[in-house]
Parts: structure tokens; C-alpha cells; sequence
């Protein structure tokens, strides 16, 4: 049985040549079984600030995930961003303005069907693209990304994008503080 | 690449068992070190009486006693206490604390983990504390915590960004996100041509090392920034309802962060391990390399407890105004000036 298992996972590799990366094969089984138990908990919980706490879970997965792929800058980023800011802020939101403790009530069920068809529709588009753009892609074992070189890379090669998405934070950060001051 | 270079070849898990047990000593020994030298000696020197004097010479086993009498108490719950997050927040704090240690170099091969992202690893996972501590305020399903945890929050997510951008000279001058390369820096730099004491960067960066201290001292909630625990306010903040256990966690997790910002401060602005006229590559600074690193720990937190004993605490307008409108504008001055300067020398 556990064999077999191991035989299962292993058979996720896709990597050619005699060499089988099985501690990074049961990490990924492990990481990914706990993300999507905490996922399916996310949705399906009846309380809003563990919703919160279960998101977190998954967003520390990805972030596990994105260290077996030896991609640390971009982990660490998922860390800084999503749960350092993003879950924080969900969280100080929901506290200031619900303040309420213990369960809510099931305020949310009322769309789920529209929320079911939008998850299935995003999956499908994204791992459809995913998948059309990496087939025959090929992880280097040898030299995962490093950190100068993402920025060598975001300062030659990506300048334009770089430079676009800073205008606009730069744009959605100025809108907000018109939208926060609009009474005064 | 054994951790105090061994005559023998340690394999890959042995040094990580190493490494892992010498990260519960890095956490737990400035902790009590900081508790016992600062909080229970210093402070009653500045107050003109003795502190504990009945436990061992001087007091000093009085720890010991602390943690005794802390082990001892019932494990009380709120009735309307929501107890998975309530029990779960302490240790999310401790979490934030483990993982931030493990950025520390005490040598040339005396490091926990050593990779190429680790500033930006320590100022992700200092972060995640702030998780725990809004755990700890809502789960206690009591007003005062809850008022506590949202101060606590904002403060935390306020002074992140001057102590970002406060390392963020530091990097610009080193030319690397990698703490170890970063000390190296400091080792191997000269002032004006002269080499004697390598290059510190608390000479060129001494802005950012003030900016870095006020915002470690607002990011471990002591006062003159304790606000989130206001005594006289909102009793406790979010540790009204915690006991025994687990408040030790939340006190440890408290003074075990104290020490790791102070040594990541004397790691960024003071050299870290590196002690000058010494060669940086000798094998003498894997065990040389944590006395010296502890030695500067001290001296910087000696500066965040004197500030702690000194000031009374700000109002939280206050506070927040220094953070955006005195702080960051002058991390981002700083960087300014060191980018300019770095393309120009």
C-alpha cells in the first residue's frame, strides 16, 4: 500500500533520467493535501474570521510550494504580501466593522451558486493556460532562480511592465486616498 | 561547513539537527538574558531599589521561579472564547520569532539557514506575528483585548514600513539581500582607504539605524509606543484574558524578539559577528563570532530598554503621525541620498 503510494507520487515527476526527487515529490503530496483541506474548510466554514485564518494556511502552502520549486524569492514574496499584508488587513477589517464574536450566520450561502460557477471557470481558464504555456517546460535542477537575478531581469528585460504596474499601484493608492478623504 | 568546524564532515541532516537546536538557544538565551540583566536589574538601578535579590546570588535564579510560578496557574478560558484561536494565537507569535532567528549569521559558517533572500526573509516572517496577536484579541472575545489586538495591528503594520525602508540603505550600500554578505560588507569595507575597523554601516547609515531602532522599539510594543497594552486604558490590550502558560509564551515571544531585532540591528548597522583587526574568513569567528554578536545584541538592546524606562507613552494619534509623517518620509530620504551616493562613489 505504502509502496504503492510512494510509486503514485513519484510518478509525478516529470523529470527524465534515473534520479527521482522524492523527498520534494512527498513534501508536494503533503503541502498540497493540506492546502486544499484548509481551502475546502475556507469556503465551507460558517465564520468569517476563520475563513481568514484557513486562507492563511493556504497561502503559507503556496508559499511552501513555491520553495520546492526552488523559486525562495517569490515564497517569500507570497509571505510579505499575502499573508503579511492582505490577510492582516482582511482580518483588521473584519474586526472593525463586524467586531461580533462566535458564528455567523449563513449570510453567504445565499450566492453559491454563482460562486461555484466562477471557481469552476477560473480553474478551468488558468489551468487550461497553465498548462498550453509550460507542457514541455523543464525545471533546471541546477540553478534555481535567484534573487539578483530577478532583479537584473526586472530592470533589463521587464523595465516596461515593471514601470506600468508601478504606475498604476502609484494610481489605485492616490484613488484611494481621494475615495477615504471625498468627505472633508 | 560543520557549524564550529569539527575536524570530521557532519552530514546534511546532522548540521540541520545542529542548527536546529542552536536556534531554540538562540531564541531562548537572549530572552532570559534580557529579562533577567535589563528588565529585573536595570530597571530597578534606574529606580533606585535592588529588584529580586532571594532567589540564588543576586537574584539571579528568579527566573526560574518566574517560569515556575507561570507553569503552576490553571489554563482559564473566557466562557465566550472562540478556543482554537485562542489557543492557537501564542504560538503563532512564537512562530514569527522562530522563523525570524533563523536569518542570523554568528560566523562564517555558523548560520541557520544562509540564502540569498534573507533580509527580505526577516521582514516577511516579522510580519506574521501580527497575525497572532489579532488572533489573540479576537479570540478572547473580550472588548479590551479586541481594542488591544486592532491598536496593536496598526502600530505593527504602521512601523513595518520605516523599518523596511530603514534596511532597505543598508542593502543599497551592501549590495546584497544576504545577511551573511552584508556583515562581509561591513567586514572587508574601508573608511576613506583605511581598513582598521572595516566600515560599519552605523557611520554612513546612522539615519536608518535611528529610524531602525524607533521602529523595533513601536514593533515590539514597549514603551513609550505600548499602547496595544495600556494599562491604564484597556487593562492588558490582548493579553487581558491570557494566563499562566500561555502568557509566558506571549512574554517569551515578547523578549525573544527584543533580542533577535537587537542582534539584527547590530548584524545591519554594527558589523554583526565580525570583531575588527581579525581576519573575517578565520575559522576562530565560528566560535569567536556569537560571544562578539551577543556582545553588540546587548549593547543595542541596552539602548531599546533605556528608552523603555525613560519615556512616558505616546497617544496613539501621536503615534501614528510619527510613523507616516516623520519616519517614512525620511527612510525614503535615506534611500534617496544612498542610491545617489552609491552611483556616484
Amino acid at each position: 500500500m505504502i509502496s504503492l503510494f510512494f510509486a503514485q507520487i513519484q510518478g509525478l515527476d516529470p523529470l527524465e533520467g534515473s534520479e527521482v526527487l522524492v523527498a520534494q515529490n512527498v513534501f508536494f503530496a503533503l503541502i498540497a493535501l493540506v492546502m486544499v483541506l484548509a481551502a475546502l474548510k475556507m469556503v465551507t466554514t460558517e465564520n468569517i474570521v476563520h475563513a481568514a485564518l484557513y486562507l492563511v494556511i493556504v497561502l503559507a502552502g503556496a508559499a511552501g510550494m513555491f520553495i520546492l520549486l526552488g523559486a525562495e524569492f517569490i515564497a517569500v514574496t507570497q509571505i510579505l504580501v499575502y499573508i503579511g499584508a492582505i490577510i492582516v488587513l482582511f482580518l483588521f477589517g473584519i474586526m472593525l466593522t463586524k467586531g461580533s464574536f462566535g458564528a455567523e450566520e449563513g449570510e453567504f450561502r445565499e450566492r453559491s451558486q454563482m460562486a461555484v460557477l466562477v471557481a469552476v471557470l477560473i480553474v478551468t481558464v488558468t489551468s487550461g493556460a497553465f498548462i498550453d504555456s509550460f507542457r514541455n517546460t523543464e525545471l533546471s535542477r541546477e540553478m534555481p532562480s535567484t534573487t539578483a537575478e530577478i532583479g537584473d531581469m526586472i530592470f533589463s528585460q521587464f523595465i516596461i511592465p515593471f514601470e506600468a504596474i508601478s504606475v498604476l499601484l502609484l494610481a489605485a493608492l492616490i484613488g484611494s486616498v481621494v475615495i477615504a478623504r471625498r468627505d472633508q | 561547513m560543520t557549524v564550529f568546524n569539527l575536524a570530521i564532515e557532519l552530514a546534511y541532516w546532522q548540521q540541520t539537527v545542529i542548527r536546529s537546536v542552536l536556534a531554540l538557544v538562540a531564541v531562548l538565551l537572549p530572552a532570559g538574558t534580557l529579562v533577567y540583566l535589563y528588565l529585573f536589574k536595570m530597571m530597578s538601578f534606574m529606580q533606585s531599589r535592588l529588584g529580586p535579590m532571594e532567589a540564588g546570588p543576586y537574584g539571579s535564579l528568579q527566573l526560574l521561579a518566574e517560569v515556575g510560578k507561570f507553569l503552576q496557574k490553571e489554563d482559564l478560558f473566557p466562557r465566550a472564547a472562540d478556543r482554537v484561536v485562542f489557543k492557537a494565537a501564542p504560538f503563532v507569535v512564537l512562530a514569527s520569532t522562530f522563523l525570524l532567528v533563523l536569518v542570523l549569521p554568528a560566523g562564517p559558517d555558523a548560520w541557520f539557514i544562509n540564502i540569498d533572500t534573507g533580509v527580505f526573509l526577516a521582514l516577511a516572517v516579522s510580519s506574521i506575528s501580527v497575525i497572532g496577536i489579532l488572533m489573540a484579541g479576537w479570540g478572547s472575545a473580550s472588548k479590551y483585548s479586541l481594542i488591544g489586538g486592532l491598536r496593536a495591528a496598526g502600530q505593527l503594520v504602521a512601523y513595518e514600513l520605516p523599518l523596511v525602508l530603514a534596511v532597505m540603505g543598508v542593502v543599497i550600500q551592501a549590495g546584497t539581500l544576504n545577511v551573511q554578505e552584508i556583515v562581509l560588507a561591513q567586514a572587508n569595507g574601508e573608511i576613506f582607504g583605511w581598513g582598521g575597523i572595516g566600515n560599519p554601516f552605523i557611520i554612513t547609515q546612522f539615519l536608518g539605524f535611528i529610524i531602525f531602532l524607533v521602529a523595533i522599539q513601536a514593533e515590539l510594543t514597549q514603551p513609550p509606543f505600548d499602547m496595544p497594552v495600556a494599562e491604564s486604558e484597556i487593562v492588558t490590550g490582548y493579553l487581558t484574558e491570557y494566563t499562566g502558560m500561555r502568557f509566558l509564551l506571549f512574554f517569551i515571544g515578547e523578549f525573544a524578539t527584543a533580542g533577535i531585532f537587537s542582534a539584527l540591528a547590530a548584524t545591519f548597522f554594527l558589523g554583526g559577528w565580525y570583531f575588527p583587526g581579525l581576519d573575517p574568513t578565520d575559522n576562530l569567528f565560528n566560535l569567536l563570532g556569537p560571544v562578539v554578536l551577543i556582545g553588540k545584541m546587548l549593547l543595542v538592546s541596552f539602548l531599546i530598554f533605556w528608552f523603555r524606562f525613560t519615556y512616558p507613552r505616546f497617544r496613539e494619534d501621536q503615534l501614528q503621525q510619527l510613523a507616516w509623517k516623520v519616519l517614512v518620509p525620511l527612510s525614503l530620504l535615506n534611500i534617496v541620498v544612498t542610491g545617489v551616493l552609491k552611483v556616484m562613489f
